[in-house]
């Protein structure tokens, strides 16, 4: 399964945030979307789900026009996470995970017996099955995070387009996400994400497209992507990107000077 | 049914059965319960009651009709209040919101100034509702671009401002004499003279909008996520928004059709309800109707009995309604956030 958009402009409703945006996702593949606020990531994100219509050119599922098709098709194929919210009514955790189902379930239809073993299949995917009773509202932010994962995994989508999924999570739960989403890409799910992490992006991406100002500044492998200069151009502050010694993976450190006073003996 | 289902129904079932030969039992002119079974098995299974003809005259040509409609008017809105709070994704939401209940106000305060005939009163009463919707959702629909709930719920606002200004300026020109009172009694809400024909004409409007309800309960979930989330989980929300606000005002038309304006019933119940059943809508709708329908059951046979004049319920419920509220305001925790 491959998502592309050819030349894609974007934004609400003659409002344009950003244009000129062709990008590709295959199977299997993790796309990081890096950028500042305001850089239009979840506005191109909101566009890919065909949740807003495209302002020019398309969003193409195997070669097929998205917006042509019903909701219920393609929430079949793709999944969405948006960012940890808090709902306006006390579900049960299952409750809300089983609401991912409802591209499987027939219009009057309530969920089966294989429905909620699917749901639960998604909790266990994440670790969180002790959730599963409890109240979505009155569990914390993190949890709810990923709640809203296993929601999406529960749609058993080919496509996980996920709106910084990382960020209201501890750093216990930052990296099992990101395991989580290379663990999904391994089999065979394409993934989409945005963070303002630049180490997330080395840590699971295999690509990275950096937005900036509603355009698409660079897209290509993270190591040649995210480099002092682009970070520089798209954040406006110094920083140095460096090698993790006996770790295939690089970390961003923004420059000292400035930041720390000097800690004397 | 699984137990715990037999519990969250059950509870307010039997208070339903309870109120139901209570409220028979209570008034100017009390139907023990023995009398009533034994009138209730003779209709049913033939026979002599043995009761005086007077008694079976109370029962069937005074408390029935006047108890159903207590049953059917308080489901029908709490029903509604249950589905608007959860489309509208606000607990503060009532039956009223999008301007039903000042539509039909200002139907039938117009029917009986111009002094047409009960049934035609509660006709216009039924079609000023579903205009006054009508209107508003087109207004919504016309505003492209923005969140379509929340232009929903203020062009509803804002059409029940303006047609309460309509009703009062009727109101005005109205013979203080003959139409005044009437007008005023109609806004207050009384179920004082609901006939048997009356619920005819009801029950099947009630029914037409329980129906969608009921086939989309499931459903009703994503749609209280928001716009955006239950589309992307595969909802055509904009056909479900239309089939639930349609549903909905079709029950609080004909509700309000016969009774009058009953405020906070839709308002509180589905509160309650979700206290008990949880805000999964398959399992709210019941007991949020069964809670309706009792609850009004028990104000309207307050209204009649508790002074020497009919009270009208809109005043009661109000006066219930309003600090039970704000106690749940102050204390639940299960309720919203």
């Amino acid at each position: 399964m491959t998502l592309s958009t050819d030349n894609l402009g974007f934004g609400y409703h003659g409002k344009p945030v950003g244009r000129g945006v062709s990008i590709e996702i295959r199977s299997g593949e993790v796309l990081c979307l890096l950028g500042p606020n305001g850089g239009g990531k979840t506005t191109l994100m909101k566009t890919l789900l065909g949740l807003l219509a495209p302002l020019e050119g398309a969003v193409r599922l195997d070669g097929e026009d998205v917006s042509t098709w019903s909701r219920k098709r393609v929430a079949r194929v793709v999944g969405y996470v948006p960012q940890a919210h808090a709902a306006f009514f006390p579900f049960n955790v299952i409750d809300i995970v089983l609401m991912g189902r409802s591209a499987h379930i027939g219009l009057f239809a309530a969920p089966s017996r294989h429905d909620r073993a699917v749901a639960e299949r998604a909790l266990g995917m994440l670790g969180i099955e002790h959730l599963k009773e409890r109240i979505y509202t009155e569990i914390s932010g993190g949890e709810r995070q990923l709640v809203l994962i296993a929601r999406a995994l529960a749609q058993e989508p080919r496509i996980l387009v996920m709106d910084e999924p990382t960020s209201a999570l501890d750093f216990g739960n930052q990296v099992r996400v990101l395991r989580q989403i290379a663990a999904l890409a391994r089999s065979g799910i394409a993934v989409v994400f945005s963070t303002h992490d630049p180490d997330h992006v080395f840590l699971c991406g295999d690509r990275v497209a950096l937005l900036h100002g509603g355009r698409l500044e660079e897209i290509g492998p993270p190591e040649t992507v995210i480099t002092p200069d682009a970070l520089k151009r798209i954040y406006g502050v110094e920083v140095q990107v460096v090698d993790l010694p006996d770790q295939e993976t690089r970390t961003c450190v923004p420059e000292v000077h400035g930041l720390r006073r000097r800690r004397e003996g | 049914m699984s137990a715990s289902g037999l519990a969250r129904l059950g509870l307010p079932s039997l208070l339903l059965v309870l109120l139901f030969v209570a409220a028979f039992a209570i008034g100017k002119f009390p139907v023990p319960p023995h009398d009533l079974l034994a009138v209730l098995w003779a209709k049913l299974f033939g026979g002599e009651s043995g009761v005086p003809q007077a008694v079976e005259t109370v029962i069937w040509q005074i408390r029935l009709p006047r108890i159903v409609a207590a049953v059917l008017v308080g489901a029908a809105l709490a029903a509604s209040g249950a589905t608007y709070q959860g489309l509208f994704r606000n607990p503060l939401v009532s039956p009223d919101i999008l301007g039903v209940a000042a539509g039909s106000g200002l139907g039938a305060v117009l029917g009986i100034f111009l002094s047409l005939p009960v049934a035609a009163v509660q006709i216009i009463a039924f079609l000023g509702g579903l205009g006054a919707v009508v209107i508003v959702y087109g207004i919504g629909a016309a505003m492209r671009g923005r969140d379509p709930v929340l232009v929903l719920v203020l062009a509803g606002v804002a059409m029940g401002t303006l047609l309460g200004a309509a009703i009062s300026l009727v109101k005005v020109f109205a013979d203080p004499y003959n139409q005044l009172p009437a007008i005023t009694f109609w806004l207050l809400g009384s179920l004082t003279s609901v006939t048997l024909p009356d619920l005819r004409g009801v029950l099947p409007a009630v029914l037409v909008g329980l129906v969608p309800l009921y086939l989309l309960r499931w459903r009703m979930n994503l749609m209280s996520l928001g716009d955006e989330e239950a589309r992307a989980l595969g909802a055509e929300t904009r056909v479900l928004r239309i089939l639930f606000v349609g549903a909905a005002t079709l029950m609080t038309s004909a509700a309000v059709s016969i009774s009058g304006i009953i405020g906070w019933i839709g308002l509180i119940i589905p509160h309650v309800a979700r206290l008990i059943a949880g805000p999964e809508f398959s399992r709210l709708l019941p007991v949020a109707m069964l809670l309706g329908a009792g609850y009004l059951l028990a104000v309207d046979t307050l209204a009649r009995t508790m002074a020497a004049i009919e009270v009208p319920i809109g005043i009661l419920t109000a006066f219930i309604g309003a600090p039970f509220f704000l106690w749940l305001l102050a204390t639940a925790r299960r309720g919203w956030q």
